[in-house]
Protein backbone atom coordinates (compact mmCIF):
# COMPACT_ATOMS: atom_id res chain seq x y z
CA UNK A 1 0.00 0.00 0.00
CA UNK A 2 1.32 3.40 -0.91
CA UNK A 3 1.53 5.35 2.30
CA UNK A 4 1.16 8.83 0.84
CA UNK A 5 -0.97 10.29 -1.90
CA UNK A 6 0.72 10.52 -5.23
CA UNK A 7 -0.30 11.43 -8.72
CA UNK A 8 1.90 8.76 -10.23
CA UNK A 9 0.01 5.82 -11.70
CA UNK A 10 0.79 2.16 -11.95
CA UNK A 11 1.76 1.29 -8.39
CA UNK A 12 -0.60 -1.67 -8.06
CA UNK A 13 0.11 -3.07 -11.51
CA UNK A 14 3.90 -2.83 -11.29
CA UNK A 15 4.14 -4.07 -7.72
CA UNK A 16 1.67 -6.85 -8.46
CA UNK A 17 3.66 -8.01 -11.48
CA UNK A 18 6.93 -7.69 -9.55
CA UNK A 19 5.71 -9.91 -6.73
CA UNK A 20 4.02 -12.43 -9.01
CA UNK A 21 7.07 -12.80 -11.26
CA UNK A 22 9.46 -12.93 -8.30
CA UNK A 23 7.40 -15.70 -6.70
CA UNK A 24 7.08 -17.72 -9.90
CA UNK A 25 10.70 -17.55 -11.04
CA UNK A 26 12.64 -17.31 -7.77
CA UNK A 27 10.77 -17.82 -4.52
CA UNK A 28 8.61 -20.86 -5.31
CA UNK A 29 11.42 -22.80 -7.02
CA UNK A 30 13.77 -22.06 -4.11
CA UNK A 31 11.13 -23.13 -1.57
CA UNK A 32 11.09 -26.62 -3.06
CA UNK A 33 14.50 -27.15 -1.48
CA UNK A 34 13.43 -26.81 2.19
CA UNK A 35 10.09 -28.46 1.33
CA UNK A 36 11.89 -31.47 -0.06
CA UNK A 37 14.25 -31.56 2.91
CA UNK A 38 11.31 -31.60 5.32
CA UNK A 39 9.96 -34.78 3.73
CA UNK A 40 13.25 -36.63 4.21
CA UNK A 41 13.82 -38.64 7.39
CA UNK A 42 16.72 -37.35 9.48
CA UNK A 43 18.50 -40.68 9.27
CA UNK A 44 18.68 -40.53 5.49
CA UNK A 45 19.90 -36.93 5.47
CA UNK A 46 22.55 -37.83 8.03
CA UNK A 47 23.60 -40.90 6.06
CA UNK A 48 24.17 -38.75 2.98
CA UNK A 49 26.01 -35.87 4.59
CA UNK A 50 28.18 -38.00 6.86
CA UNK A 51 29.41 -40.10 3.96
CA UNK A 52 33.22 -39.62 3.97
CA UNK A 53 33.16 -38.71 0.29
CA UNK A 54 30.62 -35.93 0.93
CA UNK A 55 32.48 -34.67 3.99
CA UNK A 56 35.69 -34.57 1.95
CA UNK A 57 33.91 -32.52 -0.72
CA UNK A 58 32.68 -29.98 1.86
CA UNK A 59 36.17 -29.63 3.30
CA UNK A 60 37.63 -29.21 -0.17
CA UNK A 61 35.03 -26.68 -1.29
CA UNK A 62 35.38 -24.54 1.82
CA UNK A 63 39.19 -24.69 2.05
CA UNK A 64 39.85 -23.97 -1.64
CA UNK A 65 37.30 -21.13 -1.53
CA UNK A 66 38.99 -19.62 1.52
CA UNK A 67 42.40 -19.85 -0.13
CA UNK A 68 41.12 -18.29 -3.34
CA UNK A 69 39.30 -15.50 -1.50
CA UNK A 70 42.50 -14.85 0.47
CA UNK A 71 44.62 -14.60 -2.67
CA UNK A 72 42.01 -12.31 -4.19
CA UNK A 73 41.88 -10.16 -1.08
CA UNK A 74 45.63 -9.53 -1.26
CA UNK A 75 46.03 -9.11 -5.01
CA UNK A 76 42.64 -7.45 -5.40
CA UNK A 77 43.64 -4.76 -2.92
CA UNK A 78 46.90 -4.24 -4.77
CA UNK A 79 45.19 -4.09 -8.18
CA UNK A 80 42.49 -1.69 -6.95
CA UNK A 81 45.11 0.56 -5.38
CA UNK A 82 47.30 0.60 -8.48
CA UNK A 83 44.31 1.23 -10.76
CA UNK A 84 43.03 4.16 -8.71
CA UNK A 85 46.22 5.79 -7.53
CA UNK A 86 48.90 5.21 -10.16
CA UNK A 87 49.13 6.09 -13.81
CA UNK A 88 50.47 3.81 -16.49
CA UNK A 89 49.84 3.23 -20.19
CA UNK A 90 46.88 1.00 -21.01
CA UNK A 91 45.20 1.65 -17.69
CA UNK A 92 41.69 2.01 -19.16
CA UNK A 93 41.95 -1.29 -21.02
CA UNK A 94 43.22 -3.09 -17.93
CA UNK A 95 40.43 -1.54 -15.88
CA UNK A 96 37.83 -2.80 -18.38
CA UNK A 97 39.42 -6.27 -18.42
CA UNK A 98 38.87 -6.67 -14.66
CA UNK A 99 35.26 -7.62 -15.43
CA UNK A 100 36.30 -10.41 -17.80
CA UNK A 101 35.51 -13.17 -15.26
CA UNK A 102 31.96 -11.77 -14.98
CA UNK A 103 31.52 -11.67 -18.74
CA UNK A 104 33.32 -14.85 -19.81
CA UNK A 105 31.14 -17.96 -19.52
CA UNK A 106 32.48 -20.20 -16.78
CA UNK A 107 32.79 -23.23 -19.08
CA UNK A 108 35.13 -21.24 -21.34
CA UNK A 109 37.20 -20.19 -18.34
CA UNK A 110 37.26 -23.80 -17.18
CA UNK A 111 38.57 -25.40 -20.36
CA UNK A 112 41.05 -22.56 -20.94
CA UNK A 113 42.59 -22.72 -17.47
CA UNK A 114 42.77 -26.50 -17.70
CA UNK A 115 44.60 -26.32 -21.03
CA UNK A 116 46.99 -23.66 -19.70
CA UNK A 117 47.82 -25.49 -16.47
CA UNK A 118 47.83 -29.07 -17.77
CA UNK A 119 51.28 -30.73 -17.59
CA UNK A 120 51.85 -29.90 -21.27
CA UNK A 121 50.23 -26.43 -21.19
CA UNK A 122 51.80 -22.97 -21.50
CA UNK A 123 52.00 -22.48 -17.75
CA UNK A 124 51.73 -26.10 -16.61
CA UNK A 125 54.85 -27.24 -18.46
CA UNK A 126 57.39 -24.94 -16.78
CA UNK A 127 55.71 -25.57 -13.41
CA UNK A 128 55.83 -29.30 -14.02
CA UNK A 129 59.60 -29.10 -14.41
CA UNK A 130 59.72 -27.69 -10.89
CA UNK A 131 57.57 -30.56 -9.71
CA UNK A 132 54.47 -28.38 -9.20
CA UNK A 133 51.25 -29.88 -10.47
CA UNK A 134 48.27 -27.55 -10.83
CA UNK A 135 45.65 -29.10 -13.09
CA UNK A 136 43.73 -32.01 -11.51
CA UNK A 137 44.89 -31.05 -7.99
CA UNK A 138 43.32 -28.81 -5.32
CA UNK A 139 45.76 -26.11 -6.44
CA UNK A 140 44.04 -26.08 -9.84
CA UNK A 141 40.68 -25.55 -8.13
CA UNK A 142 42.16 -22.57 -6.31
CA UNK A 143 43.47 -21.12 -9.60
CA UNK A 144 39.98 -21.33 -11.15
CA UNK A 145 38.36 -19.79 -8.07
CA UNK A 146 40.89 -16.94 -8.03
CA UNK A 147 39.94 -16.17 -11.63
CA UNK A 148 36.20 -16.22 -10.83
CA UNK A 149 36.41 -14.14 -7.65
CA UNK A 150 38.92 -11.43 -8.59
CA UNK A 151 36.43 -8.76 -9.81
CA UNK A 152 34.47 -8.88 -6.55
CA UNK A 153 37.38 -7.59 -4.46
CA UNK A 154 38.64 -5.06 -7.02
CA UNK A 155 35.21 -3.62 -7.82
CA UNK A 156 34.24 -3.37 -4.16
CA UNK A 157 37.44 -1.55 -3.21
CA UNK A 158 37.83 0.80 -6.19
CA UNK A 159 35.04 3.27 -5.33
CA UNK A 160 36.09 3.31 -1.68
CA UNK A 161 39.70 4.13 -2.57
CA UNK A 162 38.41 6.87 -4.89
CA UNK A 163 36.34 8.31 -2.04
CA UNK A 164 39.31 8.43 0.33
CA UNK A 165 39.66 12.06 1.24
CA UNK A 166 43.08 13.19 0.15
CA UNK A 167 42.89 15.96 2.77
CA UNK A 168 43.12 13.43 5.61
CA UNK A 169 46.29 11.93 4.16
CA UNK A 170 47.60 15.42 3.60
CA UNK A 171 46.91 16.40 7.18
CA UNK A 172 48.62 13.29 8.53
CA UNK A 173 51.62 13.81 6.28
CA UNK A 174 51.96 17.47 7.22
CA UNK A 175 51.80 16.49 10.89
CA UNK A 176 54.87 14.38 10.28
CA UNK A 177 53.48 10.89 9.63
CA UNK A 178 55.54 8.82 7.23
CA UNK A 179 53.92 7.27 4.18
CA UNK A 180 54.03 3.86 5.85
CA UNK A 181 52.23 5.14 8.93
CA UNK A 182 49.59 6.85 6.76
CA UNK A 183 48.99 3.62 4.86
CA UNK A 184 48.93 1.41 7.93
CA UNK A 185 47.06 3.64 10.39
CA UNK A 186 44.71 5.63 8.14
CA UNK A 187 44.16 4.05 4.75
CA UNK A 188 44.01 0.34 5.59
CA UNK A 189 41.56 0.72 8.53
CA UNK A 190 39.34 2.86 6.30
CA UNK A 191 39.35 0.24 3.55
CA UNK A 192 38.88 -2.69 5.92
CA UNK A 193 35.05 -3.03 5.84
CA UNK A 194 34.94 -2.90 2.03
CA UNK A 195 37.86 -5.29 1.90
CA UNK A 196 35.95 -7.80 4.05
CA UNK A 197 32.90 -7.38 1.83
CA UNK A 198 34.99 -8.14 -1.25
CA UNK A 199 36.48 -11.16 0.48
CA UNK A 200 33.01 -12.41 1.46
CA UNK A 201 31.55 -11.93 -2.02
CA UNK A 202 34.51 -13.68 -3.58
CA UNK A 203 34.23 -16.52 -1.08
CA UNK A 204 30.46 -16.91 -1.53
CA UNK A 205 30.85 -17.09 -5.28
CA UNK A 206 33.65 -19.64 -4.97
CA UNK A 207 31.79 -22.09 -2.71
CA UNK A 208 29.00 -22.56 -5.24
CA UNK A 209 31.12 -22.32 -8.37
CA UNK A 210 30.80 -25.17 -10.82
CA UNK A 211 31.64 -24.44 -14.47
CA UNK A 212 35.17 -23.15 -14.15
CA UNK A 213 36.15 -25.81 -11.61
CA UNK A 214 34.87 -29.12 -12.99
CA UNK A 215 37.34 -29.18 -15.85
CA UNK A 216 40.50 -28.29 -13.98
CA UNK A 217 39.70 -30.31 -10.83
CA UNK A 218 39.57 -33.74 -12.45
CA UNK A 219 36.79 -34.71 -9.98
CA UNK A 220 38.55 -37.54 -8.20
CA UNK A 221 36.54 -38.76 -5.19
CA UNK A 222 38.02 -37.76 -1.81
CA UNK A 223 40.71 -35.49 -3.29
CA UNK A 224 39.43 -33.12 -5.99
CA UNK A 225 35.68 -33.54 -5.95
CA UNK A 226 33.81 -30.33 -5.02
CA UNK A 227 30.32 -30.34 -3.44
CA UNK A 228 28.47 -28.84 -6.45
CA UNK A 229 29.91 -31.67 -8.56
CA UNK A 230 28.60 -34.25 -6.09
CA UNK A 231 25.14 -32.68 -6.29
CA UNK A 232 25.34 -32.95 -10.06
CA UNK A 233 26.34 -36.63 -9.81
CA UNK A 234 23.45 -37.42 -7.45
CA UNK A 235 20.98 -35.67 -9.75
CA UNK A 236 22.25 -37.65 -12.72
CA UNK A 237 21.56 -40.83 -10.75
CA UNK A 238 18.04 -39.51 -9.93
CA UNK A 239 19.03 -39.47 -6.24
CA UNK A 240 17.06 -36.28 -5.51
CA UNK A 241 17.11 -36.91 -1.75
CA UNK A 242 20.90 -37.14 -1.66
CA UNK A 243 21.32 -34.06 -3.83
CA UNK A 244 18.92 -32.10 -1.63
CA UNK A 245 20.73 -33.06 1.56
CA UNK A 246 24.13 -32.02 0.17
CA UNK A 247 22.69 -28.76 -1.18
CA UNK A 248 21.05 -27.79 2.11
CA UNK A 249 24.29 -28.25 4.05
CA UNK A 250 26.15 -26.27 1.38
CA UNK A 251 23.67 -23.40 1.74
CA UNK A 252 24.00 -23.57 5.53
CA UNK A 253 27.81 -23.42 5.38
CA UNK A 254 27.86 -20.37 3.14
CA UNK A 255 25.09 -18.76 5.17
CA UNK A 256 27.01 -19.15 8.45
CA UNK A 257 30.25 -17.88 6.92
CA UNK A 258 28.54 -14.87 5.38
CA UNK A 259 26.86 -14.11 8.70
CA UNK A 260 30.26 -14.20 10.39
CA UNK A 261 31.77 -11.86 7.84
CA UNK A 262 28.78 -9.49 8.11
CA UNK A 263 29.22 -9.39 11.88
CA UNK A 264 32.95 -8.70 11.49
CA UNK A 265 32.16 -6.01 8.98
CA UNK A 266 29.64 -4.14 11.11
CA UNK A 267 32.03 -4.44 14.06
CA UNK A 268 34.90 -2.94 12.07
CA UNK A 269 32.83 -0.13 10.56
CA UNK A 270 31.46 0.73 14.01
CA UNK A 271 35.01 0.83 15.28
CA UNK A 272 35.92 3.07 12.37
CA UNK A 273 33.12 5.51 13.14
CA UNK A 274 34.51 6.19 16.62
CA UNK B 1 29.45 -1.06 -9.84
CA UNK B 2 28.38 1.53 -12.39
CA UNK B 3 30.41 4.59 -13.20
CA UNK B 4 33.24 5.16 -10.79
CA UNK B 5 33.94 8.74 -11.64
CA UNK B 6 37.60 9.46 -11.93
CA UNK B 7 40.48 7.11 -11.29
CA UNK B 8 42.61 9.30 -13.53
CA UNK B 9 41.75 12.42 -11.60
CA UNK B 10 42.54 10.82 -8.25
CA UNK B 11 45.85 9.50 -9.54
CA UNK B 12 46.88 12.92 -10.79
CA UNK B 13 45.78 14.76 -7.66
CA UNK B 14 47.60 12.47 -5.26
CA UNK B 15 50.78 12.41 -7.32
CA UNK B 16 50.78 16.19 -7.66
CA UNK B 17 50.43 16.71 -3.91
CA UNK B 18 53.24 14.33 -3.13
CA UNK B 19 50.77 11.98 -1.45
CA UNK B 20 52.05 8.82 -2.93
CA UNK B 21 54.60 6.11 -2.46
CA UNK B 22 58.23 6.59 -3.61
CA UNK B 23 58.69 5.94 -7.35
CA UNK B 24 60.47 2.55 -7.05
CA UNK B 25 57.69 1.29 -4.78
CA UNK B 26 55.09 2.51 -7.26
CA UNK B 27 56.82 0.73 -10.12
CA UNK B 28 57.18 -2.45 -8.14
CA UNK B 29 53.51 -2.48 -7.07
CA UNK B 30 52.34 -1.69 -10.60
CA UNK B 31 54.53 -4.44 -12.00
CA UNK B 32 53.24 -7.01 -9.52
CA UNK B 33 49.61 -6.00 -10.13
CA UNK B 34 50.01 -6.11 -13.91
CA UNK B 35 51.88 -9.41 -13.71
CA UNK B 36 49.04 -10.91 -11.70
CA UNK B 37 46.39 -9.60 -14.09
CA UNK B 38 48.44 -10.73 -17.07
CA UNK B 39 48.71 -14.24 -15.68
CA UNK B 40 45.08 -14.53 -14.64
CA UNK B 41 43.22 -12.49 -17.26
CA UNK B 42 45.27 -11.73 -20.36
CA UNK B 43 46.97 -15.09 -20.85
CA UNK B 44 43.71 -17.12 -20.57
CA UNK B 45 41.91 -14.74 -22.93
CA UNK B 46 44.72 -14.99 -25.47
CA UNK B 47 44.84 -18.77 -25.06
CA UNK B 48 41.18 -19.13 -26.11
CA UNK B 49 41.86 -17.54 -29.47
CA UNK B 50 45.25 -19.21 -30.01
CA UNK B 51 43.75 -22.66 -29.37
CA UNK B 52 40.72 -21.84 -31.52
CA UNK B 53 42.76 -20.83 -34.55
CA UNK B 54 45.66 -23.22 -33.84
CA UNK B 55 44.74 -25.57 -36.66
CA UNK B 56 44.02 -22.86 -39.18
CA UNK B 57 41.04 -20.88 -40.32
CA UNK B 58 39.41 -23.77 -42.19
CA UNK B 59 39.31 -26.02 -39.13
CA UNK B 60 37.89 -23.10 -37.18
CA UNK B 61 35.17 -22.36 -39.70
CA UNK B 62 34.14 -26.00 -40.02
CA UNK B 63 33.94 -26.31 -36.21
CA UNK B 64 31.68 -23.31 -35.77
CA UNK B 65 29.46 -24.07 -38.77
CA UNK B 66 28.82 -27.70 -37.85
CA UNK B 67 25.05 -28.45 -37.44
CA UNK B 68 25.27 -29.20 -33.69
CA UNK B 69 27.10 -25.94 -33.08
CA UNK B 70 24.46 -24.15 -35.11
CA UNK B 71 21.67 -25.79 -33.10
CA UNK B 72 23.43 -24.82 -29.85
CA UNK B 73 23.75 -21.23 -31.03
CA UNK B 74 20.07 -21.18 -31.91
CA UNK B 75 19.04 -22.49 -28.50
CA UNK B 76 21.30 -19.99 -26.74
CA UNK B 77 19.67 -17.17 -28.71
CA UNK B 78 16.18 -18.51 -27.94
CA UNK B 79 16.89 -18.76 -24.19
CA UNK B 80 18.43 -15.27 -24.04
CA UNK B 81 15.72 -13.93 -26.36
CA UNK B 82 13.05 -14.98 -23.87
CA UNK B 83 14.94 -14.34 -20.62
CA UNK B 84 16.33 -10.88 -21.35
CA UNK B 85 13.06 -9.13 -22.38
CA UNK B 86 11.09 -10.75 -19.55
CA UNK B 87 13.71 -9.85 -16.95
CA UNK B 88 13.87 -6.35 -18.41
CA UNK B 89 10.10 -5.95 -18.06
CA UNK B 90 10.38 -7.24 -14.51
CA UNK B 91 13.26 -4.88 -13.76
CA UNK B 92 11.29 -1.89 -15.02
CA UNK B 93 8.20 -2.80 -12.98
CA UNK B 94 10.22 -3.50 -9.84
CA UNK B 95 12.19 -0.27 -10.19
CA UNK B 96 9.01 1.78 -10.78
CA UNK B 97 7.27 0.32 -7.73
CA UNK B 98 10.35 0.46 -5.47
CA UNK B 99 11.81 3.72 -6.76
CA UNK B 100 8.69 5.86 -6.96
CA UNK B 101 6.50 4.65 -4.10
CA UNK B 102 6.77 3.99 -0.38
CA UNK B 103 5.43 0.77 0.98
CA UNK B 104 6.07 -1.70 3.75
CA UNK B 105 8.38 -4.61 3.03
CA UNK B 106 10.43 -2.72 0.47
CA UNK B 107 13.76 -3.88 1.92
CA UNK B 108 12.61 -7.48 2.00
CA UNK B 109 11.55 -7.23 -1.64
CA UNK B 110 14.94 -5.78 -2.65
CA UNK B 111 16.73 -8.56 -0.78
CA UNK B 112 14.60 -11.26 -2.41
CA UNK B 113 15.39 -9.86 -5.86
CA UNK B 114 19.10 -10.43 -5.22
CA UNK B 115 18.57 -14.05 -4.13
CA UNK B 116 19.61 -15.72 -7.40
CA UNK B 117 23.07 -14.16 -6.99
CA UNK B 118 23.53 -15.94 -3.68
CA UNK B 119 22.65 -19.41 -4.91
CA UNK B 120 25.10 -21.85 -6.50
CA UNK B 121 24.40 -22.37 -10.22
CA UNK B 122 24.00 -26.09 -9.63
CA UNK B 123 21.36 -25.47 -6.95
CA UNK B 124 19.62 -22.97 -9.26
CA UNK B 125 19.16 -25.70 -11.81
CA UNK B 126 18.38 -28.32 -9.23
CA UNK B 127 15.32 -26.52 -7.81
CA UNK B 128 13.67 -26.80 -11.23
CA UNK B 129 14.47 -30.51 -11.32
CA UNK B 130 12.86 -30.82 -7.89
CA UNK B 131 9.77 -29.10 -9.26
CA UNK B 132 9.40 -30.55 -12.73
CA UNK B 133 11.70 -33.59 -12.81
CA UNK B 134 10.56 -37.21 -12.97
CA UNK B 135 10.21 -37.43 -9.18
CA UNK B 136 9.56 -33.74 -8.75
CA UNK B 137 6.51 -31.96 -7.30
CA UNK B 138 4.74 -31.71 -10.65
CA UNK B 139 6.56 -34.69 -12.19
CA UNK B 140 3.69 -37.21 -12.20
CA UNK B 141 1.19 -34.65 -13.52
CA UNK B 142 3.56 -33.52 -16.27
CA UNK B 143 4.33 -37.04 -17.43
CA UNK B 144 0.60 -37.92 -17.37
CA UNK B 145 -0.01 -35.00 -19.73
CA UNK B 146 3.11 -35.74 -21.76
CA UNK B 147 4.70 -32.36 -21.09
CA UNK B 148 8.48 -32.25 -20.89
CA UNK B 149 10.19 -29.42 -19.04
CA UNK B 150 13.36 -30.98 -17.65
CA UNK B 151 15.74 -32.27 -20.33
CA UNK B 152 13.87 -30.04 -22.78
CA UNK B 153 13.88 -26.44 -23.96
CA UNK B 154 11.42 -25.07 -21.31
CA UNK B 155 13.76 -26.19 -18.52
CA UNK B 156 16.67 -24.39 -20.12
CA UNK B 157 14.59 -21.23 -20.49
CA UNK B 158 13.49 -21.44 -16.83
CA UNK B 159 17.04 -21.92 -15.55
CA UNK B 160 18.22 -19.02 -17.71
CA UNK B 161 15.39 -16.81 -16.41
CA UNK B 162 16.43 -17.64 -12.86
CA UNK B 163 20.16 -16.95 -13.13
CA UNK B 164 19.78 -13.73 -15.14
CA UNK B 165 16.85 -12.52 -13.03
CA UNK B 166 18.36 -9.72 -10.85
CA UNK B 167 20.64 -7.93 -13.33
CA UNK B 168 18.29 -5.31 -14.84
CA UNK B 169 16.39 -4.68 -11.62
CA UNK B 170 19.45 -4.14 -9.48
CA UNK B 171 20.97 -1.69 -11.99
CA UNK B 172 17.90 0.53 -12.40
CA UNK B 173 16.37 0.45 -8.91
CA UNK B 174 19.10 2.77 -7.53
CA UNK B 175 18.84 5.05 -10.57
CA UNK B 176 15.06 5.38 -10.20
CA UNK B 177 15.38 5.97 -6.47
CA UNK B 178 18.03 8.63 -7.00
CA UNK B 179 16.10 10.54 -9.67
CA UNK B 180 13.09 10.94 -7.34
CA UNK B 181 9.56 11.47 -8.61
CA UNK B 182 9.18 15.24 -8.94
CA UNK B 183 9.73 15.26 -12.70
CA UNK B 184 7.14 12.55 -13.22
CA UNK B 185 4.69 14.29 -10.90
CA UNK B 186 5.12 17.52 -12.83
CA UNK B 187 4.46 15.71 -16.10
CA UNK B 188 1.30 14.15 -14.68
CA UNK B 189 0.01 17.44 -13.30
CA UNK B 190 0.61 19.03 -16.69
CA UNK B 191 -1.68 16.40 -18.19
CA UNK B 192 0.63 13.68 -19.48
CA UNK B 193 -0.76 10.13 -19.41
CA UNK B 194 0.99 7.43 -17.43
CA UNK B 195 2.69 5.95 -20.47
CA UNK B 196 3.67 9.39 -21.83
CA UNK B 197 5.22 10.16 -18.46
CA UNK B 198 7.15 6.92 -18.49
CA UNK B 199 8.44 7.13 -22.04
CA UNK B 200 9.12 10.90 -22.13
CA UNK B 201 10.36 11.54 -18.61
CA UNK B 202 11.43 8.37 -16.81
CA UNK B 203 12.99 6.40 -19.63
CA UNK B 204 15.45 9.13 -20.70
CA UNK B 205 16.60 9.35 -17.07
CA UNK B 206 17.26 5.66 -16.67
CA UNK B 207 18.29 4.66 -20.18
CA UNK B 208 22.00 4.15 -19.45
CA UNK B 209 21.34 2.15 -16.32
CA UNK B 210 18.77 0.11 -18.22
CA UNK B 211 21.17 -0.59 -21.08
CA UNK B 212 23.90 -1.53 -18.61
CA UNK B 213 21.60 -3.98 -16.87
CA UNK B 214 20.45 -5.49 -20.16
CA UNK B 215 24.06 -6.02 -21.28
CA UNK B 216 24.97 -7.82 -18.05
CA UNK B 217 21.72 -9.81 -18.10
CA UNK B 218 22.36 -10.93 -21.65
CA UNK B 219 25.94 -11.96 -20.94
CA UNK B 220 24.80 -14.14 -18.06
CA UNK B 221 21.85 -15.55 -20.01
CA UNK B 222 24.04 -16.61 -22.94
CA UNK B 223 26.97 -17.80 -20.86
CA UNK B 224 25.30 -19.73 -18.03
CA UNK B 225 26.66 -23.23 -17.62
CA UNK B 226 25.99 -24.89 -14.26
CA UNK B 227 22.26 -24.26 -13.92
CA UNK B 228 21.55 -25.04 -17.55
CA UNK B 229 23.71 -28.14 -17.38
CA UNK B 230 21.53 -29.62 -14.61
CA UNK B 231 18.27 -29.25 -16.53
CA UNK B 232 19.53 -29.91 -20.03
CA UNK B 233 20.24 -33.63 -20.22
CA UNK B 234 22.86 -32.83 -22.89
CA UNK B 235 20.96 -34.02 -25.94
CA UNK B 236 23.06 -33.02 -28.92
CA UNK B 237 21.29 -30.75 -31.37
CA UNK B 238 18.25 -30.45 -29.09
CA UNK B 239 19.02 -29.25 -25.57
CA UNK B 240 22.56 -27.96 -25.90
CA UNK B 241 23.38 -24.33 -25.48
CA UNK B 242 26.75 -22.97 -26.63
CA UNK B 243 28.48 -23.40 -23.24
CA UNK B 244 27.17 -26.98 -23.00
CA UNK B 245 28.32 -27.70 -26.52
CA UNK B 246 31.80 -26.49 -25.53
CA UNK B 247 31.77 -29.01 -22.69
CA UNK B 248 30.70 -31.90 -24.90
CA UNK B 249 33.38 -31.20 -27.52
CA UNK B 250 36.01 -30.83 -24.82
CA UNK B 251 35.06 -34.10 -23.14
CA UNK B 252 35.27 -35.83 -26.53
CA UNK B 253 38.88 -34.58 -26.76
CA UNK B 254 37.92 -32.37 -29.71
CA UNK B 255 39.89 -29.51 -28.18
CA UNK B 256 40.16 -27.45 -31.32
CA UNK B 257 36.39 -27.61 -31.85
CA UNK B 258 35.73 -26.81 -28.19
CA UNK B 259 37.95 -23.73 -28.32
CA UNK B 260 36.50 -22.63 -31.66
CA UNK B 261 33.00 -22.56 -30.14
CA UNK B 262 34.44 -21.11 -26.92
CA UNK B 263 35.99 -18.28 -28.92
CA UNK B 264 32.48 -17.23 -30.00
CA UNK B 265 31.57 -16.89 -26.33
CA UNK B 266 34.84 -15.12 -25.54
CA UNK B 267 34.09 -12.72 -28.37
CA UNK B 268 30.67 -12.10 -26.84
CA UNK B 269 32.39 -11.39 -23.51
CA UNK B 270 34.70 -8.84 -25.14
CA UNK B 271 31.74 -7.09 -26.78
CA UNK B 272 30.01 -7.05 -23.39
CA UNK B 273 33.06 -5.42 -21.79
CA UNK B 274 33.32 -2.87 -24.60
CA UNK B 275 29.63 -1.92 -24.38
CA UNK B 276 29.98 -1.68 -20.63
CA UNK B 277 32.84 0.82 -20.92
CA UNK B 278 30.89 2.89 -23.46
CA UNK B 279 27.75 2.93 -21.33
CA UNK B 280 29.71 3.82 -18.20
CA UNK B 281 31.37 6.73 -19.94
CA UNK B 282 28.04 7.98 -21.34
CA UNK B 283 26.32 7.72 -17.98
CA UNK B 284 29.06 9.80 -16.36
CA UNK B 285 28.71 12.48 -19.04
CA UNK B 286 24.91 12.47 -18.84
Amino acid sequence: MASRHTVLPGFRVTLGFTILYLCLIVVLPLLTLPARTATLPWSSIWRTISDPRVVASYKLSVSTSLWAAGVNAIFGLLVAWVLVRYQFPGKRIIDALIDLPFALPTAVAGITLTTLYAPNGWIGKPLDRWGIKVAFTPLGIIVALVFIGLPFVVRTLQPVIEDLEVEIEEAATSLGASRGVVLWRIILPYLFPAWLTGFALSFARAVGEYGSVVFISGNMPMTTEISPFLIMTKLEQYDYAGATAIAVVMLLISFVLLLTVNALQSWSSRKLAH
Amino acid sequence: MAGHAGPLRTARATTARGLTEPAPVRWLLTAVALGFLGLFLVVPLAAVFVEAFGKGLNAYLSAVSEPDAYAALKLTLIAAGIAVPLNMLFGLCAAWAIGKFDFRGKNLLTTLIDLPFAVSPVISGMVFVLMFGRQGVFGPWLSAHDIKIIFAVPGIVLATLFVSFPFVAREIIPVMEASGSQEEEAARVLGASGFQTFFRVTLPNIKWGLLYGVILCNARAMGEFGAVSVVSGHIRGLTNTLPLHVEILYNEYNFQGAFAVASLLAFLALITLLLKVIVERRSIQA
